[in-house]
């Protein structure tokens, strides 16, 4: 029962925090924000991901199975369980969120119960999406994740949120849409063989090939167009090139806790999707289209460095630095090896930490001098030596410096991807160029608004950073110097949860 | 225990007729009392004891299988009419409960409170009708009391004319059903369900029969709001009182489809009539009628404007279920649109009671009027942002569930084209609903409102809609197995 009660407990909190006067919301919300957490470590701590339902007929973690909505074969079921690929991202969405919450403090300045309630609510979704295994309850927590991102926008945001946050809700919509149209596809075809639309037994049956034709389209065919469908999906929630175009807006309008949520854990809810779906469900496609998905990965890493390359705004830069990392991931997944598909999960969780600490570190930045055009500021480091430091810090975790949470994640991607499909070392070598480009325009940014002479247009001094704006940037850095130096602590438990994919263990 | 007599099966329409028979009292010992409290107070007791009565007779099971046949087959207590009497009660007593605080001021609330119960005990009889008379009689009842409950602003030159148009447009559409009804019964020979349904299966006048059956199905279509017999209920629902537009856009629309359901499954089956395929007429229907209500809606500059015409696009879903009948799962695509209407009538009676709040505030109606309400009244702001993606199928409300299990169903039952219509109105729909939560959100507060007054009564039930909305997520098992098995029962 400790996964309801944790999303219990954030729904709770939502109530309780929209409910407090708004001078308490922001440590209302983040003492709302700590049961949640706890739970979350709770889990953790006794968390045993030796069972895998997906394929070997084994139970999860935490798992409960119970009849929800019963319809013969649309019967929805509440099934939730935990395993090693979802544990990682369920902790690094209470720990995000928490953080999330804390960076608002300082920006936030109207209707801060809405705002912080809204936070947790987004949680609650969350924690659903990486824990449910039915289908239909995925989907309720998929959608019910848009509402929150759509209002947290709409309301907050900067100049242009009304545009972005419309382009957010009906670019993911429509994709949530043929994804759904995918997946109903299978089942469909599946016939009599499931009996619901339960992760696990739909999963088991396809591997065990019993999808049949549909309306005089065959089993083949089916499937392509149903991994095609949700791979468009999918794709379009991790802002897979060129499914992009929604994300620069989004996490440039949004303030800067829900940038962090967003960019740290929303875009993972597709990447855990095209894991749990794609690539779980429908392995043979994935070796048969390798070098097609490997493309998308590669056009994804070296076109969106390019993007970035070509910011001046700072928060842009942060925004499309996310394309590369979810390029890496996209390769990692696509490898299909033990190492790269344990290579791509750790990157989720690396990624999550990291870009939430570059947008904590730009809001900070933001609230400091007022502007985030890198031409308009020079030399922040001496007046804001903390900052730049968390700033520097999440930039060479970005580059993959060893002993930080990004050097792991990429390793073992590039390791995993190197000799997997046919033509996988020319694809492999080309994504690994694109650090290259990944270090340049971080090197470029760091260069021109943090060192040099001191510079902000408009004004000579800076605001000086609370002890709260700072605390969330710390935290984050040590988040990412333990993963990155004692991998073994999420490791063990991914490896756990993707040997049975491969059929066999690390 | 000596087995309970048939007639309690009709405690729900019992129940309200004996209350608004109390109210008649109430006001003839006390004319012209006005006390608020004690009229709205016993008629929110008559719909919660009309709700708890057919709810009980439900579980009861005493109305179970083919249920129970009154009044030499006249009248019928089974699932089905057990089910839309607690839709029509919920629904009830939401608007007596809003009423209280919309009607301060007003003269002759006695009259309003008995018309409404009548309107919602005529609901229910509609319900229970097995026969084209009684069906007639019910649809007056509650047709005529509306009439005068759209036209109770007697001051305001907007209620009066809506209820004009109302009257003439209803008029009309009476005298088309009773025409057809009375060619029926020239076919048949019958009125009762069952005798039409044996005589209607080698009838030489098919001609005649199928003027009949298109004619009772305008009928039907009038009082559901379907394009294109739509056009009265912009004007009516805009200038009724608001509660009253909520009355009629979620429990009279539901009243019209349940007799709709009964009237095309059991007397005119279309396993037994050939000739006459409504199931085409009713594809056409609710592709017309989702289609032009949804782009009507996203075309508003008005709130309640808005509503009545999404509220035309809702009654499209609702269609599928008629329309996607013969394909196999026609017990389950039929069960969901009852599921539908349930969750409808308490999200969509909520929207209009936001409006009847806001209007209380004396702001205006537009979105604009609507801009930054929501740091105002947070609460009933919340309230609003459940409905509306409910309506528009977002989970926050099991308006989800409904959707999907309707467009599931019809997908089953091989009408992909029908649920893929669905889909796209649904995704057109996502624009105007959260256009609202863009105003009241998002939009720029009106800094000379202030809000003075928290109007007990209407926050109650706005709140209430909302929690019964989000709450029927996890039990929306317990609705659609009751819906699916009263459906199962007609066919």
């Amino acid at each position: 029962m400790l996964i309801e009660l944790l999303i219990a407990l954030c729904l709770l909190g939502a109530v309780v925090v929209f409910l407090l006067p708004d001078e308490y919301a922001p440590f209302g919300g983040f003492v709302a924000s700590l049961f949640p957490l706890v739970t979350s470590f709770v889990l953790w701590y006794g968390f045993d991901g030796s069972g895998n339902a997906f394929l070997q007929g084994g139970q999860l973690a935490y798992e409960t199975d119970v009849e929800w909505i019963s319809l013969g074969q649309y019967a929805v079921n509440w099934h939730v369980g935990l395993d090693g690929i979802s544990m990682p991202l369920v902790v690094l969405s209470t720990v995000l969120t928490s953080l999330a919450i804390v960076t608002g403090w300082t920006p936030i300045d109207r209707q801060r119960s809405g705002f912080y309630a809204l936070l947790l609510f987004l949680e609650a979704g969350l924690v659903g999406v990486f824990s449910t295994l039915d289908f239909f309850a995925f989907l309720v927590f998929w959608e019910a994740v848009l509402i929150p991102v759509y209002l947290l926008i709409t309301v907050w945001g900067g100049p242009r949120r009304e545009y972005a946050a419309i382009k957010f809700f009906v670019y993911t919509n429509v994709a949530t849409l043929v994804m759904f149209i995918g997946f109903a596809a299978l089942v469909f075809g599946l016939g009599d063989s499931v009996t619901s639309l339960d992760l696990p037994a739909v999963t088991q049956a396809l591997r065990a090939g019993e999808l049949g034709s549909l309306g005089g389209v065959g089993a083949g065919t089916l499937r392509l167009a149903a991994f095609a469908a949700m791979f468009f999906g999918f794709g379009m929630k991790m802002a897979v090139v060129p499914f992009h175009t929604w994300l620069p807006d989004a996490y440039t309008e949004s303030p800067t806790p829900v940038t962090v949520v967003l960019a740290g854990i929303v875009t993972k809810m597709g990447t855990y999707a095209m894991l749990r779906f794609n690539f779980t469900m429908l392995p043979d496609i994935v070796e048969q289209y390798a070098q097609v998905i490997a493309l998308f990965a590669v056009v994804t890493v070296i076109y969106g460095a390019l993007l970035a390359l070509s910011q001046h705004d700072l928060k842009r830069i942060v925004a499309y630095s996310s394309l590369p990392s979810m390029g890496f991931v996209l390769l990692g997944l696509v490898a299909y090896t033990p190492y790269g598909l344990s290579g791509a999960t750790f990157q989720m969780v690396s990624h999550g930490l990291l870009s939430g600490l570059l947008f904590a570190c730009v809001g900070v930045i933001y609230s400091a001098t007022g502007t985030r055009m890198v031409g308009d500021m020079a030399g922040l480091a001496g007046r804001m030596p903390v900052t730049a430091a968390a700033f520097v810090a999440g930039s060479f975790g970005y580059m993959g410096l060893p002993f930080m949470s990004g050097f792991m994640g990429e390793y073992f991607i590039f390791q995993g991807a190197f000799d997997s499909f046919p033509g996988s070392p020319v694809f492999t070598a080309v994504a690994m160029f694109g650090i290259v480009l990944v270090a340049g325009y971080l090197l470029f940014a760091m260069q021109r608004a943090l060192f040099g002479e001191f510079r902000v247009d408009g004004s000579s001094t800076v605001r000086r950073a609370a002890v709260h704006d700072l605390a969330p940037l710390v935290v984050l850095i040590a988040c990412v110097i333990v993963l990155g130096s004692a991998p073994h602590l999420i490791f063990s438990m991914i490896a756990d949860a993707v040997g049975p994919l491969l059929g066999g263990g690390l | 225990m000596a087995p309970l007599p048939d007639w309690v099966g009709l405690a729900p329409a019992l129940a309200l007729t004996l209350t608004a028979l109390v109210v008649f009292v109430i006001d003839t010992v006390k004319p012209r009392s006005n006390d608020r409290a004690l009229l709205a107070g016993t008629t929110l007791l008559g719909t919660v004891a009309a709700l708890a009565a057919a709810g009980a007779v439900l579980v009861s099971g005493m109305a179970s299988g083919e249920g129970l046949t009154l009044f030499g087959g006249q009248l019928v207590v089974d699932g089905m009419s057990l089910f839309f009497s607690v839709i029509f009660a919920s629904v009830a007593a939401l608007v007596t409960l809003a009423s209280y605080d919309y009607l301060a001021g007003q003269s002759e609330q006695a009259e309003y409170y008995a018309l409404v119960l009548l309107a919602t005990a005529g609901m229910c009889l509609l319900a229970s009708s097995a026969s084209l008379a009684t069906a007639f009689v019910s649809f007056e009842l509650l047709s005529l009391a509306s009439y005068a409950l759209v036209a109770f602003l007697k001051e305001d030159k907007g209620s009066v004319e809506a209820s004009l148009k109302y009257f003439l447009v209803g008029a009309v559409s009476s005298a088309i059903l009773l025409y057809g009804i009375s060619l029926i019964y020239g076919v048949t020979g019958g009125l009762v369900f069952d005798t039409v349904a044996e005589n209607v299966v080698d009838t030489p006048h098919t001609g005649l029969l199928g003027v009949g059956v298109m004619m009772v199905l305008g009928g039907f279509a009038f009082k559901t709001a379907s394009v294109p017999f739509h056009f009265w209920a912009p004007e009516a629902y805009e200038g009724a009182p608001t509660p009253i537009s909520a009355f009629l856009s979620s429990g009279s629309k539901a009243a019209g489809f349940v007799v709709a359901f009964r009237v095309f499954t059991v007397a005119f089956g279309f396993e037994i009539l050939t000739d006459v395929d409504w199931v085409l007429a009713f594809q056409v229907l609710a592709v017309v009628t989702m289609t032009v209500g949804n782009f009507a809606a996203a075309t508003q500059e008005n709130v309640k404007r808005m509503l009545a015409y999404s509220s035309v696009g809702q009654a499209g879903y609702v269609l599928i279920a008629l329309a996607a009948l013969g394909g196999g799962s026609d017990a389950l695509v039929l069960g969901m649109g009852m599921s539908h209407l349930l969750v409808y009538g308490f999200m969509n009676t909520g929207a209009f009671l936001f409006v009847a709040l806001v209007e209380h505030w004396g702001v205006g109606r537009t979105f604009e009027d609507y801009g930054g309400l929501g740091s105002k009244a947070p609460v009933a702001c919340a309230a609003m942002t459940v409905f509306m993606l409910s309506l528009a199928g977002i989970p926050l409300g099991a308006g989800f569930f409904s959707k999907y299990f309707l467009f599931g169903a019809a997908v089953d039952a091989g009408y992909w084209w029908l649920a893929a219509v669905g889909v796209v109105n649904s995704a057109l729909s996502l624009y105007f609903y959260t256009r609202v939560l863009r105003a009241i959100w998002g939009g720029d507060a009106n800094e000379s409102l202030t809000i003075e007054s928290y109007p007990v009564g209407l926050y109650t039930a706005v709140v209430a809609a909302a929690v019964v909305t989000v709450l029927l997520i996890p039990a929306f098992g317990f609705v659609t197995g009751p819906a699916v098995d009263a459906a199962s029962a007609l066919f």
